[in-house]
């Protein structure tokens, strides 16, 4: 089994859990099954064509997996897996010139 | 980054020696140590939630010129955590309220005031008359501009980033360490990552990454302990756990790799997708201000209000209307009648009027946006509604 650790920003579209099981071979497998059991999450995570989004990374344990071998990397019981988003602040829900968020 | 190196000119007086004294008598920092904290010149991207701490223990720590980039006003919303403003402050340019507070605790800093929006056109200036640059700034153009900025002028970026609970922490752009773009090649798209129902900080939050960032910079300058090079900390304060990744300098890497792309600063807004002041989203979905409504509801007409709000800004203050937070609203469609005039809120509006378009799309035709939203309503049909 794999933890795969929920950033903030995206608890919303797992039932607000901040990590969530999965049994799987390799980080794509694992990556597969969490957007399986929770398809809200796809879109925030991977681009119509199936891609990771630039602004995503994945960590296996405390490793970025773009350094080993990306999706493919194989997991062993017990790993952590880490989405990482990039975050800048509370701007968009607090900037006054960005008029446009409620 | 060059050697900071103490000379004559940062000779400690005796005010000074007993003002440091907790910090001289610790080998680690020493007369040198502290004369080097003299000698430095650090600038602070912004006087916010994370430039207020950072400033505050610069100041105190001892650090010579402290110059602070920040063309803002103090809001009344900011005092929840940007502790270096005070209630009296509110409505002054947050530079002079930052310089009375820095001051105070230290006559002896030197302060660089710059108020301006740092830009493309002044920032590489601006960074090569300091020896460390510290990003406490609250955007996705910003904070690539400032990456790019050290990296071309060769002053290390002490990272910090907050997100509601959660922060990161980093040292970028070290000669043999990755930077920003290494880590993150490209922007989010503007209106992608969550945020309008997930905004809000723990006001605290900042206050923890700031120091931290604050802590980076003494030891950049000393020279002593491990910085945070090539390591991304991960904040979870809610669970009070502390997480570290490692982070590698991306030999591709357009900026700081072998055969860099960008090698003077570019268009940040047009890199980040942001095209100045956003056009309303509600372009598109039939509107009705809040006036409107309001003579509707007066006049008894048959028109459901439904709120796409979270349960805790209904509880802030609501128009009484149906609650079906806009995440929830797919699974929920069918509690509502669309044979029904419908008018949908949220906040600001922007929510809202994707409700609309999703309701549109599912069949229904007598919907519309509340423009402005209940920040609207507030502001021209009844003062009594707070606004948050």
């Amino acid at each position: 089994m794999s933890k795969i650790h929920i950033p903030t920003p995206l608890r919303q579209y797992v039932g607000k859990q901040t990590s969530v099981d999965v049994k799987a071979a390799t980080v794509g497998e694992a990556m597969s099954a969490l957007v399986a059991q929770h398809p809200d999450l796809r879109k925030h995570l991977y681009t119509d064509d199936g891609k990771l989004r630039a602004f995503v990374n994945l960590y296996i344990n405390d490793e970025d997996i773009r350094y080993l071998q990306k999706e493919a990397t194989a997991l062993n019981d017990g790993d952590n897996i880490s989405i990482v988003p990039s975050i800048a602040g509370g701007t968009l829900g607090e900037s006054r010139d960005s008029g446009v968020r409620s | 980054m060059a050697t900071i190196t103490a000379d004559l000119s940062t000779t400690l007086s005796k005010d000074e020696i007993l003002r440091y004294s907790r910090h001289l008598i610790m080998p680690e920092v020493g007369m040198e140590g502290q004369q080097k904290l003299k000698a430095a010149r650090v600038l602070c991207i912004g006087t916010g939630g994370l430039g207020s701490p950072l400033a505050l223990y610069l100041a105190a720590a001892g650090v010579g010129t402290l110059g602070l980039v920040d063309f803002d006003v103090v809001d009344y919303t900011n005092l929840q955590r940007q502790i270096i403003h005070s209630t009296a402050d509110v409505g002054r340019k947050k530079l002079d309220s930052a310089a009375d507070k820095l001051k105070g605790i230290n006559p002896f800093l030197n302060l660089r005031l710059f108020d301006t929006m740092l830009n493309s056109s002044n920032a590489m200036e601006l960074f090569r008359d300091f020896d460390v640059i510290a990003d406490g700034t609250d955007n996705f153009p910003t904070r690539y501009l400032v990456n790019d900025a050290c990296v071309l002028t060769g002053k290390p970026n002490v990272y910090g980033s907050i997100f509601r609970f959660e922060g990161q922490a980093s040292v970028f752009a070290t000669k043999d360490g990755p930077c920003y773009r290494c880590l993150y090649p490209e922007p989010p798209p503007p209106g992608l990552v969550p945020s309008c129902a997930e905004g809000g900080v723990l006001g605290i939050l900042p206050g923890l990454v700031g120091v931290m960032q604050a802590t980076e910079v003494v030891k950049l300058i000393l020279g002593i302990g491990d910085p945070l090079i090539g390591r991304l900390l991960l904040i979870d304060a809610l669970g009070m756990k502390f997480r570290e990744l490692k982070l590698r300098k991306n030999p591709d890497c357009p900026v700081c790799g072998t055969h860099p792309t960008v090698t003077k600063l570019i268009d940040y807004n047009e890199f980040c997708g942001v095209r100045g002041e956003e056009k309303p989203v509600s372009s598109g979905v039939p509107e009705i201000q809040v006036e409107e409504l309001k003579r509707r509801l007066d006049a008894k007409d048959d028109v459901f209000v439904l709120d796409v709000r979270e349960p805790h800004e209904y509880q802030i203050c609501n128009l009484g209307g149906y609650l079906i937070p806009l995440n929830d609203l797919p699974k929920r469609v069918n509690e509502l009648d669309s044979s029904r005039e419908i008018v949908v809120h949220c906040k600001m509006g922007g929510r809202s009027a994707k409700a609309v378009a999703f309701l549109q799309q599912s069949g229904f035709t007598k919907v519309h946006n509340l423009t402005g939203g209940i920040t609207a309503w507030s502001e021209r049909v009844d003062p009594k509604v707070p606004k948050y």
